[in-house]
């Protein structure tokens, strides 16, 4: 299914009742099967956008819609948080089964399909355990298997992997990838992070700082599946360097106040 | 050149158990007041032994009339129980999710709260008669209060994340209530059923004074009205036992009920 962003826009109200802009205008779309990367500084709207998309906020002005056949009892999209967001007084099975639950499946029915997504995001062997046993990259796993066992239409990724560190989310990185190649899922997937935006998805949205509005869509020319040798493959850095170069001169702006 | 050691400087900030030290503090106690009324420096008709008070409360037992006792002390607490801490916390989950609820019965509460449940048991023997009803009601508001607060609070506590997370997921109104605010506001209800069954104990003796013929208040009372300070002692130490009892019972069911804190 294809998503459609048509010239959303996003106003706060602050506390003293001042408007404040947080999305201009912003007009994309999401091809079905693709990959792309939603990418901005810190602050410019990309996680508003994303919830937008969910159906978790309102858009100001503008709409967002899916584009092809409806299926029953499938969802248009599901979430993966930052913060996980898993319930921890849920075991690991019964998370992944929460949206399932929601849906109004059998118990035998939900835990066949869960367990086939506790399988596929490598928890095999956890399903007992609750999420504060669990390592940051587990805990992510839940987080990503939960979301993919409602069989979404789009997933939608808000910076999955930024509370875990460096080496973890690398492989987490490259685990979502093989997860990809295997579901090819729709996926819409909000980071701050060059190169993983680059590394990871087909096209990469770029976004501008506060109030965000589209500044650049980069077509990411590197084949799949995806390789870690990649990273320093001329396509890599071509467009690495190029975003950077959009978003450098936004985040000076935004140093200086 | 000199070595200069690195030493602990965080050394007394270290907490020590002191096992023996709390067992012999506690069996200090009982030791020194065995010792005073063995001397006789007090009368036993104002302290008894505690090996007066053991044999009395065996006596009492074998004859079945402490057993009669507590078991009305029991019922009375349980029904309380029962009525106020459901009443408490379906009253907190309203309040705390529901903003109609909240603009009634904040303001309610926060009028009613403050009176102490204790004045209010001469008010509710004029309405319910004074026969077990008033005394269980009694019981009941003064567990019913900090159930409904902490529920209250609880709710409020929920991580609005989680919250969203279950939306997310397609969940309405009563799944959400089920199963994220209920199990967020768990922790809070328990700490508001440790709370109830202070107050629960205190209204139990006070109800139990007045026109009743059992119970481990009537018992006290009674003991005291015929100078049997013995039997006095044994009601106070069945009384303790129970605020031991209940806090170490809520302990293991907040265990069983919470599996997921570490």
């Amino acid at each position: 299914m294809r998503v459609v962003i048509e010239r959303v826009s996003k106003v706060y109200a602050d506390r003293r009742g001042h408007e404040v802009p947080a999305l201009s205008e912003v007009s994309a779309a999401v091809a079905s099967e693709e990959f792309v990367a939603l990418l901005g500084p810190s602050g410019c709207g990309k996680s508003t956008l994303l919830n937008i998309v969910a159906g978790l906020l309102e858009p100001t002005s503008g709409a967002v819609y899916f584009e092809g056949e409806r299926t029953p009892n499938r969802p248009t999209s599901s979430f993966v948080f930052q913060e996980f967001a898993l319930f921890p007084w849920r075991t690991v099975q019964q998370n992944v089964e929460f949206g399932l639950e929601e849906a109004g499946m059998a118990p035998a029915a939900r835990a066949a399909e869960a367990r086939r997504f506790v399988e596929l995001t490598g928890l095999a062997g956890f399903e007992a355990k609750y999420p504060h046993q669990l390592s940051g990259g587990m805990r992510q796993r839940v987080g990503i298997a939960r979301a993919l066992a409602v069989d979404p239409a789009v997933l939608l990724m808000d910076e999955p992997f930024s509370a875990l560190d460096a080496q973890t989310r690398q492989l987490m990185q490259e685990e979502l990838l093989a997860i990809w190649e295997r579901t090819r899922k729709t996926i819409l997937y909000v980071t701050h992070n060059i190169q993983e935006a680059v590394y990871m998805a087909d096209r990469v949205v770029v976004l501008s700082r506060r109030p965000g509005r589209v500044l650049a869509e980069v077509p990411i020319a590197l084949a799949r599946p995806r390789t870690e040798a990649m990273m320093g493959a001329p396509a890599f850095v071509q467009a690495s360097e190029m975003i950077w170069s959009l978003i450098k001169a936004q985040a000076r702006e935004a140093l200086s106040g | 050149m000199v070595r200069i050691p690195v030493e602990n400087r965080a050394r007394f900030l270290a907490h020590r158990e002191y096992r023996v030290l709390r067992v012999g503090a506690l069996g200090g106690l009982v030791l020194a007041w065995e010792i005073v009324a063995r001397l006789g420096w007090v009368p036993v008709l104002f302290l008894p032994s505690p090996v007066g008070v053991v044999g009395e409360g065996w006596d009492m037992i074998v004859s079945g009339e402490l057993q009669m006792h507590l078991a009305a002390s029991l019922e009375r607490l349980a029904l309380g129980f029962v009525v106020g801490g459901g009443f408490g916390v379906i009253v907190g989950v309203a309040v705390g999710f529901f903003s109609i609820a909240e603009a009634i019965g904040e303001p309610l509460i926060a009028a009613t709260f403050p009176v102490p449940k204790i004045a209010l048991l001469p008010l509710l023997i004029l309405w319910l008669g004074i026969g077990e009803p008033s005394k269980v009601a009694v019981i009941a508001l003064g567990v019913f209060f900090p159930m409904a607060i902490n529920t209250y609070t609880g709710v409020r506590q929920a991580d609005p994340l989680l919250v969203r997370a279950a939306v997310s997921f397609g969940a309405r109104r009563w799944s959400v209530i089920r199963k994220v605010i209920l199990p967020s506001a768990l922790p809070m209800i328990f700490a508001g059923l440790r709370l109830g069954a202070g107050t629960a104990l205190l209204l139990l003796v006070a109800a139990e004074m007045i026109a009743v013929e059992s119970g481990i208040g009537f018992l006290v009372l009674h003991a005291g009205n015929i100078m049997a300070t013995t039997k006095l002692m044994v009601g106070i130490v069945v009384l303790s036992l129970l605020g031991i009892l209940s806090h170490w019972g809520l302990n293991r069911l907040e265990r069983v009920a919470i599996p997921w804190r570490a």
